[in-house]
C-alpha cells in the first residue's frame, strides 16, 4: 500500500512533467529548437490565474482561458522578436538567446510581482479519491492532470497527423526549406507551433500549481528542465515520447526519494537518463533519424 | 525620502548626546550599522533599539550611565572600520556592534587589538566570535538553533518519535539539522525520520511527509525556511497527517506568505528570539517605544537584540564595577571577566536566562512561540501542559 501511495505520487509529479514536456517536445520537433523559457512561460500562467482567480475571485475556466490567451499571444511575441531574426543563425546563438529569453521573463517577474512567494489555491475544487478504504488516497489535482495530459497528447497526435496545419508542421520539421519550396508559410506555421506550446504552458502551469502551490518567479525553472529531460528521455520530437518520459521520470524521482534517498533523487532521474541514451540515444520513443549524405 | 529622514535623525541623536555628553560620569557607547544602503532595515532597527535601551537605563538612574553615539556603515566592511576610528576618536569606551556579519568580522579584528569590548546584535557567524576573546553575540549562531531546539522539544515533552524535514543545500538549514540531530540522541529523543530536499528538487515534497507519516512521527521539525514549510504544511493537511510541527527563526514569516492559508499554519510552534506580535507585557512595552521613536514602524528581530545588547552591557557594567574614567582596555577585561561568570544571567526580550561562555557565544533559553488564530503567542506553562496531557492521553 506505502508502495502504491508513493507510485501514485510519482505519477501525479509525471503527468505534469508529461504536461510541460509536450509543449517542449511541440516546439523542438517543429522549430528545431530547443526553448528554454518554456518553463518560464508556465510561470507567467502561473501569475495569471493567481492574480484572476486565487486573487480576483474568477470562474477558473474563464481564468484558465485567460492564462492560455496571454501565454500564447506572450510565446508569439517571443518567437516574433527574439527567435525569428536567428532563423537562419547557427542552433547555438539561438539556444543562447533562448536562455536569456529566460532570464528576461524571471527577472521581470521578479520587478512586477516580487519575489515573495505566494501560495495557490487549486483550481479543481473536486474532493479527493479514496481508495482500499481509504489508506490509498489520489487527489483530484493528480487524476485531473493524467486526464488533460492524456486528452492533450491525443489531440495534438490527431492535429499532426489530420488536418492541413498539421500536415505543414511535418513537412516543415522534415525539410524547412522544402516545405517553402511547396509553398507552406514557415514563419506561420512555426508562430502556430509557439502559440500551441505556450498555450499548453499556460495549463501546465496551473495544474502544476494546484498540485504543488508555492509560486515564485523561478517556479517554472526546474519542472522546466525535468521537463525537457522527460522528452529527451522519451525521445524528443515525440509526441507520444514526451508523456511517456514525462510519466517514467516523475515515478522514477518519486520512488528513488522514497526508498534510496531524498537527496540523491534528482542524481538518479539524470543517471537513468543517461543510461537511456547510451542504449538507445534517440530516446524511448524517437524515432531514429537517418542522414543521407 | 527615508533616507534622508534617517541622516537627518541621527544627526539630530547625535547633537542631542552631545549636549548632555558634558556629564563626566557617563561611559562611552557606540553603535555601529547600516542605516543607509542596501542592509538599512537592520541597523536603522538595532539603531532605534539601542536608543530605547539606552534612554531607559539613563532614566533608571542606575550606577553605570551611557553617553551614546551610533555610525552608520552603510554594510561595508571599510565604512565599518572608519566608522570604527571615528568613534574611538569621541572617545568610545565599548561598542555595541555590529550589526551585519561581514562589517563585524572587520571591525571585529581592529577591536581585539584594541582590547575593545564588543558584543554584536545579530551577526550571527560563528566566525564573527571566533574573531577573540573581546567578541560576544547576543543573538544564537545558526547551527545553535538546533541544539536549543532539541532541548526545548525534549524538556517541554513535546513529541517523543521526531521526524525531520530539511534542506540539505542551504548551509542555514542543514547546520541546525546535524546540531539538532546531535543533541537529540544526547537528550534521548528518538528521531524516526530524516528527510532532506534540495534547492533543485522542493518542487514536490511530499514524499518527505509521507516518510515521516509512515515512520510515525508525532513531532516534525522544520529547520528550513517558510517557503517550503508552507508547501509542507499543505501536503500534511492534504494526506490528513496532523502530527506537531516546530521549527526555527526561519519559519518566522509563514503567515505573510501571500494566498497562503493561513488555518493551515494554527499550531505550528517556532523558536524565534523575538515576535513583536506576541502579547508578553516587556515585548509590547517595547513595541510602543520603538513605534514612538522610529514614528510608526514596527521593531525587528533586530531592534530586540540590539536593545537587549545595551541593557546586558549595563547590568553587566554595574556588577563590574565599571566607571567613566576607565580606559577601553580595561573596561573590557572587566566586561569579560563578569559577564562569562557562570552566576551572571540576562533575562531580555529575546531569550531569558542568558549566560556566555569564554568564546563569546550565547546561551539562552528561546522563546518558544505558537501559532493561535492567526498570530504568535509565547508558548507558556498552561498551553505546554495542555499538549502534554493530550499527548499522554494519546498514547
Amino acid at each position: 500500500m506505502q508502495f502504491l501511495s508513493y507510485l501514485v505520487r510519482g505519477i501525479s509529479l509525471g503527468s505534469v512533467y508529461a504536461l510541460i514536456a509536450l509543449g517542449y517536445t511541440m516546439v523542438y520537433g517543429i522549430a528545431k529548437m530547443l526553448n528554454f523559457a518554456h518553463g518560464d512561460i508556465i510561470m507567467v500562467g502561473g501569475y495569471v490565474v493567481f492574480f484572476t482567480f486565487c486573487q480576483g475571485g474568477m470562474n477558473p475556466w474563464l481564468s484558465m482561458i485567460l492564462a492560455i490567451v496571454v501565454c500564447t499571444l506572450l510565446g508569439i511575441t517571443i518567437e516574433r522578436i527574439a527567435y525569428r531574426p536567428l532563423r537562419g543563425a547557427a542552433s547555438l546563438a539561438v539556444l543562447i538567446t533562448a536562455i536569456g529569453v529566460s532570464y528576461f521573463l524571471e527577472n521581470g517577474a521578479m520587478l512586477l510581482w516580487s519575489s515573495e512567494p505566494k501560495s495557490f489555491t487549486s483550481i479543481v475544487s473536486l474532493p479527493a479519491l479514496n481508495l482500499f478504504g481509504g489508506s490509498l488516497q489520489i487527489s483530484a489535482e493528480t487524476i485531473v492532470t493524467i486526464v488533460t495530459s492524456l486528452v492533450i497528447m491525443f489531440v495534438l497526435i490527431w492535429f499532426v497527423n489530420n488536418t492541413r496545419p498539421g500536415h505543414a508542421m511535418q513537412a516543415v520539421s522534415e525539410d524547412r526549406g522544402a516545405a517553402q519550396l511547396m509553398g507552406i508559410n514557415v514563419n506561420a506555421i512555426i508562430s502556430l507551433t509557439f502559440a500551441i506550446g505556450s498555450g499548453l504552458a499556460a495549463i501546465a502551469g496551473a495544474l502544476l500549481l494546484s498540485s504543488y502551490p508555492t509560486l515564485v518567479p523561478t517556479t517554472g525553472a526546474m519542472p522546466g528542465i525535468k521537463a525537457f529531460v522527460a522528452a529527451v528521455f522519451g525521445g524528443i520530437g515525440s509526441i507520444p515520447g514526451a508523456f511517456v518520459g514525462g510519466i517514467l521520470l516523475g515515478i522514477i524521482e518519486n520512488l528513488s526519494k522514497a526508498y534510496i534517498s531524498t537527496q540523491l533523487s534528482d542524481a538518479i532521474v539524470f543517471l537513468v537518463l543517461i543510461v537511456v541514451l547510451l542504449v538507445k540515444p534517440s530516446g524511448l520513443l524517437g524515432k531514429k533519424a537517418t542522414v543521407k549524405v | 525620502m527615508k533616507k534622508f529622514v534617517c541622516v537627518a535623525m541621527s544627526g539630530v541623536l547625535a547633537a542631542s548626546f552631545a549636549v548632555s555628553a558634558s556629564a563626566a560620569d557617563q561611559i562611552k557607547v557606540g553603535g555601529i550599522g547600516p542605516t543607509t544602503g542596501p542592509a538599512a532595515i537592520y541597523g536603522t532597527a538595532a539603531m532605534y533599539g539601542e536608543q530605547i535601551a539606552v534612554d531607559e537605563v539613563n532614566k533608571a538612574g542606575g550606577a553605570v550611565q551611557f553617553d551614546w553615539k551610533f555610525e552608520d556603515d552603510t554594510h561595508d566592511a571599510e565604512t565599518s572600520v572608519n566608522a570604527y576610528n571615528s568613534l574611538k576618536d569621541w572617545g568610545m569606551q565599548i561598542l555595541a556592534g555590529t550589526v551585519t556579519t561581514n562589517p563585524c568580522l572587520a571591525v571585529g579584528a581592529e577591536a581585539v587589538n584594541d582590547n575593545m569590548f564588543m558584543m554584536t546584535p545579530s551577526a550571527s557567524s560563528q566566525d564573527v566570535i571566533d574573531t577573540g576573546d573581546n567578541v560576544f553575540q547576543i543573538c544564537f549562531t545558526d547551527p545553535n538553533q538546533g541544539t536549543a531546539s532539541a532541548d526545548y522539544i525534549s524538556s517541554k515533552k513535546l513529541g517523543t518519535k521526531i521526524g525531520v524535514i530539511y534542506n540539505s543545500s542551504d548551509a542555514y538549514s542543514s547546520g541546525i539539522n546535524t546540531n539538532f540531530q546531535a543533541e537529540a540522541s544526547k537528550v534521548g529523543l528518538q528521531v524516526v525520520a530524516n528527510e532532506a530536499f534540495t534547492d533543485d528538487n522542493s518542487t514536490d515534497l511530499t514524499t518527505q511527509v509521507q516518510a515521516c507519516k509512515d515512520a510515525g512521527a508525532d513531532l516534525v521539525f522544520l529547520p528550513i525556511y517558510y517557503t517550503p514549510a508552507s508547501q509542507i504544511l499543505k501536503a500534511a493537511n492534504d494526506m490528513g497527517y496532523k502530527p506537531k510541527f516546530f521549527g526555527c527563526d526561519g519559519l518566522d514569516g509563514i503567515l505573510g506568505v501571500e494566498g497562503f492559508d493561513t488555518s493551515l499554519a494554527e499550531g505550528v510552534m517556532l523558536l524565534t528570539p523575538f515576535v513583536a506580535t506576541s502579547a508578553d507585557k516587556a515585548t509590547q512595552d517595547f513595541v510602543a517605544k520603538y513605534k514612538e521613536v522610529s514614528k510608526g514602524d514596527t521593531p525587528n528581530q533586530f531592534a530586540a537584540d540590539a536593545y537587549d545588547v545595551i541593557k546586558v552591557l549595563a547590568k553587566a557594567g554595574e556588577k563590574a564595577g565599571i566607571t567613566a574614567d576607565m580606559s577601553a582596555s580595561d573596561i573590557c577585561d572587566a566586561l569579560k571577566a563578569t559577564i562569562t561568570d557562570p552566576s551572571f544571567t540576562y533575562d531580555g526580550l529575546t531569550g531569558t536566562g542568558m549566560t556566555w561562555d569564554a568564546s563569546g557565544a550565547v546561551s539562552k533559553e528561546p522563546k518558544g512561540m505558537i501559532i493561535e488564530n492567526g498570530e504568535y503567542q509565547p508558548i507558556d506553562g498552561e498551553s505546554v501542559s495542555a499538549s502534554t496531557e493530550a499527548e499522554t492521553e494519546s498514547e
